[in-house]
């Protein structure tokens, strides 16, 4: 991943065929952001101009603005180029407010932390 | 550098690249670096349902450090050859 003559570039595995091109980054802790790529090293470091979060829930997305970002190489687990021709999700999601994103994110949540208490309570029970 | 080397003679074959958080991508290998830093052309998700902001992707950079497994095409794997050359690798050479 070193800097390459113009012609290797897209031979290499370079991230420099990704320059100035709308990517989603894929962060180790499940997040996905947004952006243009502007600049990144051999360690995956990268800043992303115009960067936003996406969060998904069920079939609700939201994209929240964050504005340029620097992300630490060792964060990254994939940077993927979007195909603009594609669309970026199926049909059947909507979008939603910033406020309701987080609402279904609690709701979410919520369900999760019931499900765990309802399990422990059959373990305590103790069945088989 | 073995692995390197070898996953460079797979440049241009069909692998599914998993990652340690269960993503599992399939895809044409585009390229390889030191670092096993993988490059995949035409790529899918292998459960496409459950990464549903991965449909507009076709081409990605992934970092070597979050691979979990690269499963190969079965005629891609020359275990003799491999052989011979850890055993070249050992002796120095």
């Amino acid at each position: 991943m070193s800097w390459a003559a113009p012609d290797d570039v897209f031979l290499s595995t370079s991230l420099a065929s990704y320059l100035d091109k709308k990517l989603l980054v894929l962060l180790r802790d499940g997040r996905k952001l947004m952006g243009i790529l502007r600049s990144f090293d051999q360690f995956a470091n990268v800043v992303l101009e115009g960067a936003c979060e996406r969060l998904i829930v069920g079939d609700l997305y939201c994209d929240i603005p964050l504005g340029l970002y620097v992300i630490r190489g060792e964060n990254v687990v994939l940077i993927g180029e979007l195909d603009l021709e594609k669309e970026e999700l199926p049909s059947n999601m909507t979008r939603v407010s910033t406020e309701e994103i987080r609402r279904a994110q609690r709701a979410e949540r919520d369900a999760t932390d019931l499900k765990g208490t309802m399990r422990k309570r059959m373990e305590f029970l103790d069945f088989d | 550098m073995l692995f390197f080397s070898y996953f460079k003679d797979l440049v241009g074959r069909e692998v599914t690249v998993e990652l340690k958080n269960d993503l599992a991508i399939r895809g044409t290998l585009h390229s390889v670096d030191q670092y096993l830093n993988i490059k995949l052309e035409n790529t899918r998700v292998v459960d496409q349902d459950k990464y549903p902001h991965m449909l507009s992707v076709r081409n990605c950079f992934i970092r070597g450090s979050v691979v979990r497994y690269v499963q190969l095409p079965p005629e891609g794997v020359d275990v003799d050859l491999l052989h011979d050359a850890t055993r070249r690798e050992a002796r120095g050479g």
